[in-house]
């Protein structure tokens, strides 16, 4: 439990602050495409004979991501579209893979996660990526933002922005694939989402939307891992429903603060 | 036309650009000197946005753009932008003071902007009329405002070439003649060069030194009243326009524009 908590107040932090981003430049979409990729990193994994499939997964993501980056500004498809073609055909690979057999039964814990198993070398893993994250975004979080509000505005101040736009999602693909073990594929994406969206709520500027970002995001992990103790369920999706929570609560009162 | 100073220019020379196997610019060339204003008119499609990306660096071309000081080239200057009517998320938090401070400082906006710096971003601000906007988001700014916050922002620190897109769409009459004022007002205290993309040849007209027609490359260029009376526009903007550009005094003119995009 104590490394669970640790786990937690490391990785919920950053989930936050890549969170912001992500909403800002509506790229929901694509961190969940991201997040199912794990199925085929699992199976890459697998056919390979990795015990610990993190490796594989991580490949799978940050090759993806760059793909994805590469395709949006070559293909004439909209990006959702590209994104619902590469979502469907990355999750059926991967299942078919793991299925051989019948043996996907094996896998579900990737499902839904298991923050209680985390050891301490993962922590000390997500302590390093917790590091990389802020020194990121302390770099980078200018440039991000005139990118997400035009890109030739950003290329006009120096920026760039092909730089920018893949290191993020390079750094998206890490940070998941990395924790997908702690909040399980199917939900791992809301963890990004959901606190930024409920920040977004009532922000008024970049600071107070990154500040209210974390401590939703840190708030609904510590309170969503100590109330799955108790509960007996799955910490993962315990921690999604009270950021949810947080986000209704937020559009109830930001709609009355706006009016 | 204004006296410009013809120590540094901008020289464009036989530009081509093509982009997925199409020719969008060819056989361009167009000089522009500091201290003067070219607005660049044509149809939609003829390669204006294109032209001012190809200045900014942004697409591959053929041909030759050269910036020159005293003579001599000299490396790419500072180059300002107001890009055309910006597409972003309006409900977005990005404050005034967020965007500017990101545009012009290291610091790093998330971390909360200390008073110093908001001090500065106001002072910046007050020169464009619009230190009111410093806490407003910038979904929340009109097309005129959120035009003098970009060009606030493309001003510092002092360009040697400014580029305006199509300052003139989303903003109504008043924004746009405030918006030209301040660029007048740039372009003498501190000798840039303005090239300006514009559909609006009634209002800008007389802000500029001189006119550029282009489709895929220059028709016709010269001082707008030329340029305004030349048949090729006819064909390019229709009757309507040209009535209006043909108004007695072309100065006064702005009233009768409307907005075309």
């Amino acid at each position: 439990m104590k490394n669970a908590l640790l786990a937690v107040l490391l990785i919920t932090p950053c989930f936050a602050l890549l969170g912001t981003m992500v909403v800002n430049k509506r790229m929901a979409f694509f961190t969940d495409v991201l997040g199912h990729s794990a199925f085929t990193g699992i199976a890459i994994g697998v056919l390979l004979g990795i015990q610990d499939p993190t490796l594989p997964m991580i490949a799978v993501a940050v090759a993806l991501a760059v793909a994805i980056n590469l395709l949006k500004d070559t293909t004439r498809a909209s990006v959702d579209t590209v994104l619902g073609v590469l979502f469907a055909f990355i999750v059926a690979l991967g299942i078919v893979i793991l299925s051989r057999q019948g043996g996907f039964a094996k896998y579900t814990s990737y499902l839904i996660g298991d923050i209680l198993a985390v050891s301490p070398r993962q922590i000390a893993c997500f302590l390093v990526i917790a590091i990389v994250v802020l020194v990121y975004w302390y770099a980078a979080g200018n440039a991000m933002i005139l990118t997400s509000v035009n890109s030739s505005l950003a290329r006009s101040r120096a920026v760039n922005v092909f730089l920018i736009e893949t290191s993020f999602t390079i750094l998206l693909a890490l940070v998941v694939m990395i924790s997908i073990r702690l909040a399980g594929i199917l939900i791992i994406n809301s963890l990004l989402v959901l606190p930024a969206a409920a920040s977004r709520n009532f922000a008024r500027n970049i600071h107070s939307y990154t500040q209210g970002a974390v401590i939703i995001s840190v708030f609904s992990g510590v309170t969503g891992l100590i109330v799955s103790y108790y509960w007996g369920t799955a910490s993962g999706a315990t921690i999604v429903l009270f950021a949810a929570g947080c986000y209704g609560v937020s559009a109830l009162l930001g709609r009355r603060l706006n009016r | 036309m204004r006296n410009t100073c013809k120590h540094c220019c901008t020289k464009i020379d036989n530009l081509k650009v093509k982009l997925g196997g199409n020719t969008i610019l060819d056989n361009v060339n167009v000089h522009v000197n500091c201290g003067e204003v070219v607005g660049i008119v044509g149809p939609n499609g003829a390669g204006k946005t294109t032209l001012l990306r190809t200045i900014l660096g942004e697409v591959p071309y053929q041909g030759r753009i050269a910036f020159q000081i005293s003579g001599s080239v000299s490396k790419k200057p500072k180059i300002g932008y107001v890009p055309q009517k910006l597409q972003f998320d309006f409900s977005s938090p990005i404050s005034v003071a967020d965007l500017v401070v990101s545009a012009i400082s290291f610091y790093p906006v998330w971390m909360g902007i200390n008073r110093d710096l908001l001090e500065r971003v106001k002072s910046i601000l007050s020169l464009f009329a619009a230190e009111h906007l410093l806490k407003r988001r910038i979904g929340e700014l009109s097309g005129g405002e959120l035009q003098r916050v970009l060009l606030a922002i493309a001003m510092t620190p002092g360009p040697a070439l400014l580029l305006l897109d199509e300052p003139g769409s989303g903003v109504d009459v008043k924004g746009l003649s405030l918006f030209y004022q301040l660029v007048d007002d740039l372009r003498n205290k501190h000798d840039i060069a303005v090239i300006l993309v514009t559909h609006d040849l009634a209002g800008v007209s007389s802000y500029v030194d001189r006119l550029i027609l282009l489709d895929r490359s220059v028709i016709a260029e010269g001082n707008p009243e030329a340029v305004l009376s030349n048949e090729k526009l006819v064909k390019t903007f229709g009757p309507s326009l040209w009535n209006v550009s043909l108004l007695p005094n072309l100065k006064s003119s702005k009233a009768g524009k409307n907005d075309h995009d």
